[in-house]
């Protein structure tokens, strides 16, 4: 098994989630996390999946992906082939603020995107392991609420959607 | 400016569709209304369940090689649809369905007879798509179609709510030739056919599986080239039959769990493997682990998920059957495999003394389903279509019926639907009168969408049907005996008197339970005129050989 990311490119038309996550239901695949957007081509939407599955079953899984009528194009990455983060917030309570959390917050670059009278909000990014390691770190100071965004993720080899659009042999 | 209702309409004559299977409701009648003043354009049949009227439209596609079109209103007349989806999906057959919906400000609130059918059949559906105004239903029929019948075919959904049918729009009908995000077809490349060829010419014990993709593609000459050519012996799928007349001599019978011998055995001999428009079913396979090991594998095949998905292909060749088999006709040598070829000939005479002839020509006493289909051969006309349903009496008919030529095969093949036989019949002989349908079914299985006869009555579609009736679900039976101890787990029937219910139907109706007569019974119906209903008693507890059981290899293939 190996850690994947997905990255594809499909119409902005409902529905369409639901047509690329019943393929990985269907064959009892859990997905890790998703992150679905517009991309920068007016219209299309880039959606990117991250699972843990064989090669075998990744190959399969992008070309059932590709096969949906709305999806323009799909491709599939190592983690040694994407460069990728996650976004990271964590909720503290104000009092627990001091020295020390700042400390932590600093050694982590990590920001305080938000201060209230309560509670403040450390930002961090980073990849998977980046991230959990600060909340275990936070854990102590009674950190109160945590949530993580699935992977964001830009593709070393070359290769361009719009190019691929303007190929079409229609 | 017209009504949404008459766009659905006009759509559907503008993509040529003469006729349409169909049952009315709630949010489907504007489009009712409509079809009224439509009439001499497009024909509506008026089945008697949804399930029946997919169904049709499946053995209108099959059969026609045009797009099936079936309607149903919302919620149940939609849900009704989803088998049918799901064996039109399996089999690759061309359908649009259109669906009522209720009115879009209701959409979401558990209105009457609203349920998410875009969201129930996304998974059974090669494309779907909600309507929810009058303006987009022309494009969305014209997508439709359009996805439908290209590259591997398949059942396409288009839910339109209420207000979308009855408020009014612009018509302008264009028709959609291509989607940027959807890739039908793939030229064909040169040198995975140069690959492929090389692989052939130096063949020794090269064998050819070739399957429906072949009569989708409408490339039957092309396999007939190539194996007259090449002298290749060929084996057929369920749904591949008829692409090659049994005639030919390069045919040499049926593949996978219920076909012939020789065929499955000698998979595990051949050297080079040429499947043709086939996705390596389970059913044709048996344990994959052990399936054609020593081959390499040549695949031609139009859709990308096929390659490499149950059996690694050594020369991959994408791309429409129709053109890798003109281009490989082009490059490969001409050819024979005389000893080749005469190894299936003597596992074939294994197969026909220990199987066929008993089959056929049975010397006890009880009607074997096999008899039955060797005189609808000896009646039947060159081009009749068998439609079967599912069981014992489908894979009998589909062994021993003489198949001469294409598009005359009808059944539900990857999903295995029962009750699939009767309705599809129905469809199959709308689109031509002339021709015969012969529609093959147990008595299990009727009765699962028996209420068609009432359409059967309708239209006075001249159906030739065919009861076997052994009042057993005879495949579950023979498993039981052959798996389970013989312990007979509900599948015994106690059955209506079929004569009486035909005839209640106004259906001439006659029954044979000896093997006197039978000859007779089975010329009187074929030279029927009208819709025919015969029902044969036939032996309780007959099994069908030869077979591969679930997990067996191919070359376990079991002669009793």
């Amino acid at each position: 098994m190996n850690r994947y990311t997905i990255l594809i490119y499909t119409e902005n038309f409902i529905g369409i989630l639901n047509r690329i996550t019943i393929i990985f239901t269907r064959r009892g695949i859990n997905i890790d996390a998703l992150t679905a957007s517009e991309s920068r081509l007016d219209g299309i939407h880039k959606i990117t999946i991250e699972c843990t599955v064989t090669e075998e079953q990744i190959i399969q899984l992008v070309k059932q992906i590709e096969k949906i009528t709305d999806v323009i194009k799909a491709y599939y990455f190592m983690d040694s082939e994407v460069v990728y983060q996650e976004i990271a917030l964590y909720k503290l309570p104000i009092d627990s603020l001091d020295a020390s959390l700042e400390k932590v917050i600093r050694q982590y670059n990590a920001h305080i995107i938000a201060a209230e009278k309560e509670f403040v909000v450390v930002e961090f990014t980073g990849h998977k392991e980046d991230t959990q390691a600060l909340l275990e770190t936070l854990k102590p100071y009674s950190l109160l609420e945590f949530s993580r965004s699935g992977r964001v993720a830009i593709a070393k080899p070359r290769f361009s959607v719009s190019e691929y659009l303007n190929n079409q042999t229609l | 400016m017209i009504r949404g209702a008459d766009i659905v309409v006009r759509s559907l004559i503008a993509e040529n569709a003469k006729h349409i299977f169909g049952y009315p409701g709630g949010a489907i009648m504007p489009v009712y209304d409509a079809l009224y003043d439509y009439s001499d354009q497009i024909r509506h049949v008026l089945t008697r369940h949804e399930q029946g009227a997919i169904h049709a439209a499946q053995g209108y596609a099959r059969v026609s090689g045009q797009v099936g079109v079936a309607l149903a209103t919302s919620g149940p007349g939609a849900t009704n649809l989803i088998t049918g989806l799901a064996d039109a999906m399996i089999d690759s057959t061309p359908l649009v369905c259109i669906t009522g919906q209720v009115a879009a400000h209701l959409l979401g609130t558990d209105a009457f007879q609203e349920t998410d059918v875009v969201g129930i059949s996304m998974p059974v559906t090669k494309w779907n798509i909600q309507v929810r105004r009058a303006e987009d239903i022309a494009p969305a029929i014209a997508k439709g179609f359009h996805i439908a019948r290209s590259g591997r075919p398949g059942p396409v959904l288009i839910d339109i709510t209420k207000n979308a049918q009855t408020d009014s729009g612009e018509f302008n009908y264009v028709p959609c030739l291509s989607i940027r995000s959807y890739r039908p077809y793939f030229e064909v490349k040169k040198d995975e056919v140069q690959k492929a060829a090389e692989l052939i010419n130096a063949a020794k014990r090269p064998y050819v599986l070739y399957g429906q993709g072949v009569v989708i593609g409408k490339a039957e000459s092309e396999l007939k080239a190539f194996l007259d050519k090449t002298g290749i012996p060929a084996a057929c799928t369920l749904l591949g039959s008829g692409a090659l007349s049994e005639e030919h001599p390069s045919y040499v019978g049926k593949l996978g769990m219920h076909g012939n011998y020789a065929p499955n055995m000698l998979t595990n001999q051949c050297d080079v493997l040429i499947a043709i428009g086939m996705r390596f079913d389970d059913r044709v396979t048996g344990d994959l682990k052990r399936y054609a090991k020593q081959a390499k594998v040549v695949h031609l095949e139009l859709d990308p998920a096929e390659i490499n998905k149950n059996v690694f292909a050594d020369a991959p060749v994408l791309g429409d059957c129709k053109q890798s088999l003109s281009m490989l006709n082009q490059a490969v040598n001409p050819n024979s495999h005389e000893d080749w070829m005469s190894k299936f000939k003597e596992l074939e005479l294994l197969e026909r003394e220990s199987v066929i002839a008993n089959d056929l020509s049975p010397t006890k006493v009880g009607l074997t389903m096999g008899e039955v289909i060797r005189f609808i051969n000896q009646y039947k006309a060159d081009d009749a279509i068998l439609v079967t349903d599912v069981g014992q009496h489908q894979m009998i008919a589909w062994r021993y019926f003489d198949y001469k030529t294409s598009k005359t095969q009808v059944t539900s093949g990857g999903l295995g639907t029962m009750g699939f036989a009767l309705p599809a019949a129905l469809g199959a002989q709308m689109y031509d009168y002339s021709r015969q349908v012969i529609c093959v079914v147990g008595d299990g299985g009727i009765q699962m969408t028996i209420q068609e006869l009432g359409t059967i009555m309708q239209t006075k579609a001249p159906v030739k049907v065919v009861l076997l009736n052994n009042n057993f679900l005879g495949m579950v039976r023979q498993w039981q005996q052959m798996f389970f101890d013989r312990r007979y787990s509900f599948t015994e029937l106690d059955n209506p008197d079929f004569i009486k219910l035909a005839e209640a139907y106004s259906i001439k109706a006659t029954k044979v339970s000896e093997r006197e007569g039978l000859s007779e019974a089975v010329a009187d119906m074929l030279m029927h005129d009208g819709p025919y209903f015969l029902e044969v008693v036939v032996e309780k507890e007959d099994n069908v050989f030869p077979m591969i059981a679930t997990g067996c290899s191919v070359e376990e293939v079991r002669l009793s």
